[in-house]
């Protein structure tokens, strides 16, 4: 049969993968000598979309399982998204594309590693404040960029980051893959990124001219 | 699909199958078509692709950006319903609890299996790999050669339609005029890998995929495959010409709702059904087969999972198509007095000798492809090229430490962005976050390239799964548990993909993204992870020594077949559905030879 013949894009990665499947094969036993294995609950999340769900469905955060921001963490966590991905010429902010509403849902997810990435991002959210409030007496929300960026630049690269700013910079880290993928995952990301696809034609042609010049293959 | 149910079931049928993917899509479908009465008993529920595929649907409708998770192993989009490594309800076990000998089972409990999301790779196995005992000594060989299954893979590739090239490279056999379909032609970063390959001697050609690159030729195609057979000729040509040609969109990984790739529930179940010589009962859980006092099978016994019941059904010929492993498991759950270790099992073989293919990648970050002129490179939903395996004479002279070979798979390309769309980034940019990070996301959006190798795997006496003691699945049906080891071939095999990913890579100008492992056992994917589970009820010429002929018919039980891979002796790095399907149709030719004749 197949499997992953799209290496580039691995579904899941092998670490976790090997995580899901040896925590379900170590649980087995025990369950059997407890007699429990026929009824035990499955190693699937029991309050996740289930294994069959309505594939054709548009899907809102939120619809499936309930979020977790407050207010102020939402107002906090979108000043950072647009920190992280501003409106520019080719494209808008973040925040005004879904994305904070993306993380609230991605941190809320009753899925192996979710809870690990919620307790990261509302850490790393109330760490944002508690500087803003010491450094410069205001909200997150109500800095101005260069203010922004003074916070930032301490925690936007871990193999840089001080000491103290570890933790802080595995949560910039985290926070800037789900910032990037929830909005290039957008029509207005794949608009401002120059995917073309996932339209019907009638013909594949490969590269264009333009294209095959700019590998040197024209 | 339109379906019967428990109730509508005949009192028996001139054949019964389990399983409705590729092994059982083939067999029912060569059956009916011919005029068999045939039941057809699927786990899973029924599933109409036309109705339910999510052809344009982006990630951002989805939950998690689309995201693997539990409930969904290969993504939300995946078509796979109720299935995966784990399935709510059906455990299995592993005998050991060391990491590297787990083996993990794949299953999809659903109208048409595995093929409704598979990679469609279509290859055809090679002369060597039917004889890989008499070429190196390990293993097994076939009881048949390529020249037996030829017309059987000619057959399956017309009906299916696999687009692909012919290029006479040694043991990577070409197709006869008429049934390979035209190759699409090849995007940027495959186009780029072929022309630095040249340089390590890695031939970079069209990959075979069972996908319409352009429609089948519906005018003469069936009059190939069903000789003298009007009815048969008229229902598959409406079935072709019902099927769309590729549009160049949405990962085959889907389904296809316009049946322009193949998966069972779109090629081979519509006209089967339409002969009106098929039935087709879903949510059938098949415990066991069932024999009467002069060793026949009679007929098989199911769970109907809606309401629970027990139901026996019967039949002149039972054939097990669900999934190698499952019709392992089915057979050993088939005891009685007369059968002590289950049916078909005098060899004390069923069950042995599992494979999977060895699975190993590598992922890499090309500064030719950056910056690239936007252009659509969605394409097949899948590979356009690869790159079959090109050292058999090195590697028959002893020169490379491992005795089987591998071929490249690739990932490249400018794809539907999702939560991957800038992972491996970081590093290149020290971080960037603000204007600079779109800046940067432009720049090196599509460069990143992964290459996968898929090798052969030497069946071994460490690797089988048997019935575990204790547990039962929640229809109080025993359990599989697996025993599982690769051997050194393997793992040196890893060793050397790794390599030769790196070497690509640094050829490619490109930074290497991740540890290369000297260590093969560091790189190798778990047993199963590649989901070409074969063997387990393996064919030969020694029923002392396997458990099916070269009929895939059981030894000790004439009236009963095994068409999925489980008789498989020996598992190329040819991905082995073709193989499936072409054994599954020689194998139903043969049953319905013998029935004419009364021997079954």
């Amino acid at each position: 049969m197949s499997t992953p013949d799209h290496p580039a894009r691995s579904r899941m990665d092998r670490r976790t993968a090997i995580k899901w499947i040896v925590t379900a094969a170590a649980s087995l036993p025990l369950l059997d000598r407890a007699g429990l294995a026929a009824t035990a609950p499955a190693a699937n999340a029991a309050v996740g979309y289930g294994t069959d769900p309505d594939l054709l469905k548009t899907y809102k955060p939120g619809d499936v399982w309930a979020l977790t921001f407050t207010e102020d963490q939402r107002r906090t966590a979108a000043t950072l998204c647009d920190v992280i991905i501003p409106a520019d010429a080719k494209s808008p902010a973040a925040s005004t594309v879904g994305v904070p509403d993306f993380i609230d849902e991605w941190i809320s997810a009753p899925y192996p590693g979710h809870d690990q990435d919620r307790k990261l991002v509302l850490e790393g959210l109330a760490w944002l404040e508690a500087e803003s409030k010491q450094r410069f007496g205001n909200e997150f929300s109500s800095l101005v960029v260069s203010q922004h960026r003074a916070i930032c630049d301490d925690i936007c690269y871990l193999p840089k980051a001080k000491p103290e700013h570890k933790r802080m910079a595995q949560f910039f880290t985290k926070f800037r893959d789900l910032t990037s993928g929830g909005f290039y995952s957008t029509p207005e990301g794949w608009k401002d990124i120059g995917y073309v696809g996932n339209v019907a034609i009638e013909k594949f042609e490969g590269p264009t001219p333009a294209a095959l010049k700019h590998l040197g293959l024209a | 699909m339109p379906l019967i149910t428990a109730s509508k079931t005949q009192p028996v049928y001139d054949v019964i199958v389990v399983g409705s993917g590729a092994a059982g899509g083939q067999t029912a479908y060569t059956l009916a078509m011919e005029g068999v009465k045939v039941l057809m008993l699927e786990a899973g529920r029924n599933y109409d692709p036309v109705k339910e595929t999510p052809m344009f649907q982006t990630t951002a409708q989805a939950p998690l950006r689309g995201t693997s998770t539990p409930d969904k192993p290969f993504g939300f989009y995946d078509s796979t319903i109720d299935g995966g490594w784990q399935v709510p309800g059906e455990p299995y076990t592993s005998a050991s609890s060391d990491p590297s000998r787990q083996f993990w089972w794949w299953r999809a409990r659903m109208l048409g299996g595995r093929t409704n999301h598979w990679g469609r790779i279509s290859l055809r196995n090679g002369p060597y790999d039917f004889k890989p005992y008499s070429r190196d000594g390990l293993g097994f060989d076939w009881p048949i050669g390529y020249d037996d299954v030829a017309p059987y893979y000619d057959k399956v590739e017309m009906l299916i339609g696999v687009y692909g090239a012919n290029n006479g490279l040694e043991n990577t056999p070409n197709s006869p005029d008429g049934c390979l379909l035209p190759p699409p032609k090849p995007r940027a970063g495959e186009l780029l890998a072929q022309k630095h390959a040249k340089k390590l001697g890695l031939p970079v050609v069209a990959i075979h995929r069972a996908v319409l690159s352009v429609k089948q030729d519906a005018d003469t195609i069936p009059a190939k495959l069903h000789p003298k057979n009007p009815t048969a000729q008229r229902i598959l040509a409406e079935s072709m010409r019902a099927r769309a040609a590729c549009f160049w969109a949405t990962d085959c990984g889907r389904g296809c709702s316009t049946r322009a790739n193949y998966q069972s529930t779109t090629v081979h179940l519509p006209p089967a059904l339409a002969t009106g010589n098929l039935d087709l009962l879903p949510n059938a859980m098949v415990r066991e087969v069932t024999m009467d006092e002069n060793g026949k099978a009679t007929g098989v016994i199911c769970i109907d999972k809606v309401t629970g019941e027990e139901r026996a059904l019967k039949a002149r010929v039972v054939v097990l198509a669900a999934s190698s492993a499952e019709s392992v498991r089915i057979l050993l759950n088939s005891k009685s007095p007369r059968h002590p270790n289950g049916v078909a099992n005098s060899s004390g073989l069923v069950g042995k000798y599992i494979m999977d293919t060895v699975g190993a990648r590598l992922g890499g970050q090309i500064p030719a492809l950056e910056n690239m002129p936007s252009h659509n490179e969605d394409g097949a939903g899948g590979n356009h090229v690869y790159v079959p395996w090109w050292l058999y004479k090195e590697q028959l002279a002893g020169k490379l430490g491992f005795a089987r070979g591998y071929h490249i798979e690739f990932g490249t390309g400018r794809r539907m962005p999702g939560m991957g769309a800038t992972s491996g980034m970081t590093d290149l940019t020290n971080g960037s976050y603000g204007r600079k990070f779109k800046e940067d996301a432009r720049r090196y959006y599509g460069s990143f390239v992964g290459f996968a190798g898929r090798g052969e795997m030497i069946p071994n006496d460490d690797s089988f799964c048997d019935l575990d003691p204790v547990v039962k699945d929640k229809w109080g049906i025993p359990v599989l548990r697996f025993h599982w080891k690769w051997s050194d071939h393997e793992t040196k095999q890893a060793a050397h993909m790794q390599q030769t990913f790196a070497a690509l890579i640094t050829e490619l100008g490109g930074i290497v993204q991740s540890k290369v492992e000297a260590d093969g056992a560091n790189a190798i994917e778990p047993g199963g992870k590649i989901i070409h589970e074969v063997g387990g009820t393996i064919m030969g010429t020694d029923p002392k020594k396997s458990v099916t002929n070269q009929w895939c018919q059981t030894w000790d039980v004439k009236n009963l077949f095994v068409t999925d891979g489980g008789p498989f002796a020996s598992n190329a790095d040819k991905n082995p559905t073709l193989t499936i399907m072409a054994l599954a149709w020689r194998a139903s030719d043969y049953l319905m030879a013998e029935m004419k004749k009364g021997n079954l």
